[in-house]
């Protein structure tokens, strides 16, 4: 599984608009490279990843090959109550990176 | 809306500009143009959809050394409330393979519409992103780049 890098904040207060980072490595490869023999290297993506807080869906992001290599993103929430944030990557064989981070609200 | 080259003189851009052009084609693959670009949005946004400039900021590098790993930030003037947030935001390019290069899908809970991620670059060009309000509405906002080393599709 590939490894992922995740930064949330572990507290908030209700209400407050948080921002949370996350990465995970993967080549995200084009599909438009050749290697050193001139073989046509086969593309191979992150096409989604997806944050869920407390079961519901907060943000999504579609990916395409446009996306760096070891995609990283930045985006917000809004601190609505305790539990879990759940970050799926799928990629294009449907494989999915799970991930999870709790936030305590108060 | 960046009007990210005001620092930079007509020379250098020209320059820049003059580049690119004579570069040689990268690799076998044809970049995409600013017709696959309208095509892309087309399908996306639905065809002849009337979109607005503004609301939308785009930051890139006006200079980005390295195609392989721009930093992209994104940012949209919405108040993000139940009644009025951003749903959507679509990043096109016009010289990349693929010009759809990633979407984002924010909601009320969001709190703020602001994203950042990292993308390829082909060549040097402009990035169109397109915000789709909860109203139905679009916005669009561009930045220009000058890629002095694109992204690799080459055959190395």
């Amino acid at each position: 599984m590939p490894a992922t890098r995740i930064v949330a904040p572990a507290k908030a207060r209700k209400g407050e608009v948080i921002e949370i980072k996350t990465l995970i490595n993967h080549p995200q490869e084009t599909g438009f490279r050749r290697d050193n023999v001139g073989r046509a290297i086969p593309r191979d993506i992150i096409t989604r990843f997806t944050c869920t807080y407390a079961g519901e869906e907060v943000f999504r992001m579609d990916l395409f090959t446009g996306v760096a290599a070891n995609p990283f993103v930045a985006f917000t929430t809004i601190a609505t109550e305790t539990g879990d944030l759940v970050f799926e990557w799928t990629d294009q064989h449907g494989t999915v990176t799970r991930e999870q981070a709790r936030i305590v609200v108060t | 809306m960046r009007r990210g080259l005001e620092g930079m003189s007509r020379r250098t851009l020209l320059a820049g500009t003059v580049g690119i052009l004579v570069l040689p084609l990268i690799g076998d693959r044809a970049l995409a143009t600013p017709d696959s670009m309208a095509e892309a949005m087309d399908e996306v946004l639905g065809k002849g959809a009337r979109i607005k400039p503004g609301r939308v900021k785009i930051e890139l590098p006006e200079l980005a050394e390295n195609g392989n790993s721009v930093p992209l930030k994104l940012s949209v003037e919405s108040p993000m409330t139940a009644a009025d947030h951003v749903k959507a935001l679509y990043v096109f390019s016009e010289r990349n393979p693929v010009s759809n290069v990633v979407r984002f899908h924010l909601g009320p809970r969001s709190g703020a519409a602001r994203v950042q991620t990292s993308i390829r670059l082909a060549a040097t060009q402009r990035i169109t992103a397109v915000a789709r309000m909860s109203d139905g509405s679009l916005w669009s906002g561009t930045a220009d780049v000058i890629v002095t080393q694109a992204a690799c599709l080459d055959e190395t």
